[in-house]
């Protein structure tokens, strides 16, 4: 019998995945992957952004499991459909699987202005704006995207590109409390419960993402973590320590919470929004809530490093901000959509999914989420002092 | 064969080369790459640059020192454990093991046909709070009711003693498969007790495999981050997690290089002690 492994038992065995994952990427950085060589060519040929001649070859590197999979044939239909409608070979590599890994191991080139052998990465907000902060990324060339124009409102101007001339939201998602209630014995909506609670007593982990833990504590405390100062992030971090040095939180972790979660070790975690919705699918007992004092809101950007080919790389993010193709995304990712008329689009795939509102969030659970300061998010003392709670 | 013949010295010369160019390559270069940047100072994004920084290493002991010393902690229990477990079983295989020894000895090495990632998940999996284990456990009362084992420093000890018992058991059983029969047999014949031979004449033969093994046991233990990373919490962290972090996620690499330059350091001087005090010279006669 063959069994085809589905998104969701790739969440739940995030603890298996997201160690492999993380180490062949690492064995990644000391040598190169194979895909440098054939990619640099494509993207070397072309790099004038008024260039509008599409390259032979497409390189983009994202998240695992970040796009449709057929789960019969292991394909990725989007990315297929492109490559029939442009003629053009797509290479997907899912070799994202932490920002700061991504970013250490191809720093040297990018500082040196080498191609990375990438067209298209896809990285979180304060990554991104490191990026875009330090030169290494090409502008879009807007008039190969006029779908740029359905992207909500919310997302339109971030501080670090305001007008989005390098960056494009990939996709969005909250980072809210998630619990199993049937053990926990009743909701647990704040930080408060979740770091003070006896019964939860190490039972509890928190994300290894700094601006999601962070976030939520910060919010919890009164303080606003869109704007950042040392008081109020030392206040947090006085919550959290003393949350872990009372043995509340048994670990810090990144998407293996999921494991945790489903196998009980965890009964209430700190979680992103879309892996809850995939391990509901097991145990539709789960629930994710944005705390009252406010959750937290990120977003995952499309972003050209230099090098990569501007022009085809611009058709591809045109491509998927078609409604119908960010749906046919959305319908398997299940995070949250950034581009206007998906859910429109997805009332007619899935209309469970076009009303969950972890995917396609109310007009109150927005209004009650934050985005971490993108600055203070890549401040190397904040992160050195998290570092140091987390337990390294 | 005739410039071999005329200068025969140079044969060992010979011999040595490949050996001796392989630790110039992969390790006289690396430790000298190490040492310098351990002394850099600067930051990821204008770059580190060689500044005789030393503070580096007195801010990285003065911050982890609880982790270092835990490292050692954790790596002399779970080696004293290790060799407690493998003596008597290498003993066992090695004088009563008869047509099985062969297939004993493969019983050691099974697990290593896994790789050490995934053996580490699965003792997850065992060692789970509602898995068989913790419910045997609060059933004969090791545990309480809502004792648990994993995210413990007992899980972080017994996944590295579990994790390196083979580089334990093998060189034992092989020092031990050496003694020979007869001089435990002469040892009686003169009128020791079973106890007495065995202290006097077994145990002492088969001391250079008790020194391989707890030295192949403690070094790889002392600088092991995964199974506190899997088993523990990050009150189980050891230095192996501060290292790991550093480099990959603060980007800090002087102080990284510096903890790892500490780790080697501390471990070189334990082991010159440690030498000193068990003469490799003695064992070998």
């Amino acid at each position: 019998m063959t069994e085809r492994i589905t998104r969701r038992e790739l969440v739940r065995r995030g603890a298996a995945g997201g160690v492999l994952l993380g180490f062949p990427s690492i064995l990644a950085a000391c040598g190169g992957d194979g895909i440098e060589g054939q990619a640099n060519t494509g993207a070397t040929t072309t790099t004038a952004p008024s260039d509008t001649t599409l390259a032979a070859r497409l390189t983009i590197s994202n998240w695992p499991l970040y796009i449709d999979v057929n789960e019969d044939t292991n394909e990725r239909p989007t990315v297929n459909q492109f490559e029939e409608e442009f003629g053009l070979t797509v290479e997907y590599v899912e070799d994202v699987n932490d920002n700061d890994e991504w970013f250490g191991k191809f720093q040297a080139q990018l500082a040196a202005g080498q191609p990375i052998g990438r067209d298209l990465t896809v990285l979180t907000d304060w990554m991104a704006a490191r990026m875009v902060r330090l030169g290494y990324v090409d502008a879009i060339n807007k008039d190969a995207v006029p779908n740029a124009s359905n992207l909500v409102p919310a997302l339109q101007s971030p501080g670090w590109d305001p007008e989005r001339t390098y960056s494009l939201p990939w996709q969005s998602g909250m980072t809210g409390i998630a619990y199993d209630p049937e053990r926990t014995g009743g909701p647990v909506t704040s930080i408060e419960q979740l770091f003070t609670d006896e019964r939860l007593r190490g039972r509890v982990t928190a994300l290894t993402e700094m601006p999601d833990t962070m976030g939520l504590v910060m919010l919890s405390n009164g303080d606003d973590p869109s704007t950042v100062d040392a008081d109020a992030f030392n206040r947090g971090i006085e919550t959290l320590q003393a949350a872990v040095d009372s043995g509340q939180i048994r670990r810090f972790t990144g998407n293996d919470y999921a494991d945790d979660l489903a196998s009980g070790n965890v009964w209430a975690c700190i979680a992103w929004s879309g892996d809850v919705v995939q391990l509901q699918l097991d145990n539709p007992n789960l629930e994710f809530v944005v705390p009252d004092a406010g959750g937290m809101i990120w977003t995952d950007n499309m972003l050209i490093p230099k090098g990569g080919d501007v022009f085809t790389a611009s058709t591809w993010m045109d491509f998927v901000y078609r409604p119908e193709i960010a749906a046919q995304i959305e319908a398997y990712v299940n995070f949250i959509c950034p581009v206007e008329g998906a859910r429109e689009e997805m009332l007619a795939i899935d209309e469970e999914i076009a009303n969950n509102p972890l995917i396609f969030p109310t007009e109150d659970m927005l209004a009650n989420v934050k985005q971490f300061d993108t600055e203070a998010a890549d401040n190397p003392e904040f992160k050195e002092t998290f570092q140091a709670v987390t337990g390294a | 064969m005739g410039l071999i013949h005329r200068h025969k010295g140079l044969v060992p010369y010979l011999l040595l080369f490949p050996g001796l160019a392989f630790l110039a390559v992969f390790f006289v270069v690396p430790t000298y790459y190490l040492a310098n940047t351990s002394l850099q100072s600067g930051d990821i994004f204008s770059g580190y640059v060689f500044t005789w920084a030393w503070e580096n290493y007195s801010n990285a002991i003065s911050t982890y020192h609880p982790q270092l010393l835990r490292s050692f902690q954790y790596a002399g229990i779970a080696t004293i454990v290790a060799l407690l477990v493998s003596y008597p079983l290498a003993y066992w295989i090695a004088f009563r093991g008869g047509r099985w020894k062969n297939l004993l000895l493969l019983l050691i090495i099974a697990p290593f046909f896994v790789t050490y990632l995934i053996r580490t998940l699965a003792w997850k999996t065992i060692l789970e709070d509602d898995g068989l284990v913790v419910s045997a456990f609060r059933t004969v009362g090791l545990l309480g009711d809502d004792g648990r084992l994993l995210a413990t420093s007992v899980a972080v000890v017994a996944g590295i003693t579990y994790n390196f018992l083979p580089f334990m058991a093998l060189p034992i059983y092989v020092s031990l498969e050496q003694v020979d029969a007869r001089l435990v047999e002469a040892a009686q014949d003169l009128y020791a007790s079973k106890v007495r031979a065995f202290l006097r004449v077994t145990l002492p033969l088969s001391l250079p495999g008790v020194f391989a093994g707890t030295l192949l046991t403690f070094i790889p233990a002392a600088g092991d981050f995964i199974n506190a990373q899997l088993l523990g919490t990050p009150r189980q962290f050891m230095i192996g997690n501060v290292i790991q972090s550093k480099f990959k996620v603060i980007a800090d690499y002087p102080e990284a290089a510096a903890l790892s330059f500490v780790l080697m350091a501390t471990i070189l001087v334990a082991l010159i002690v440690y030498v000193r005090a068990l003469g490799t010279e003695r064992l070998t006669v």
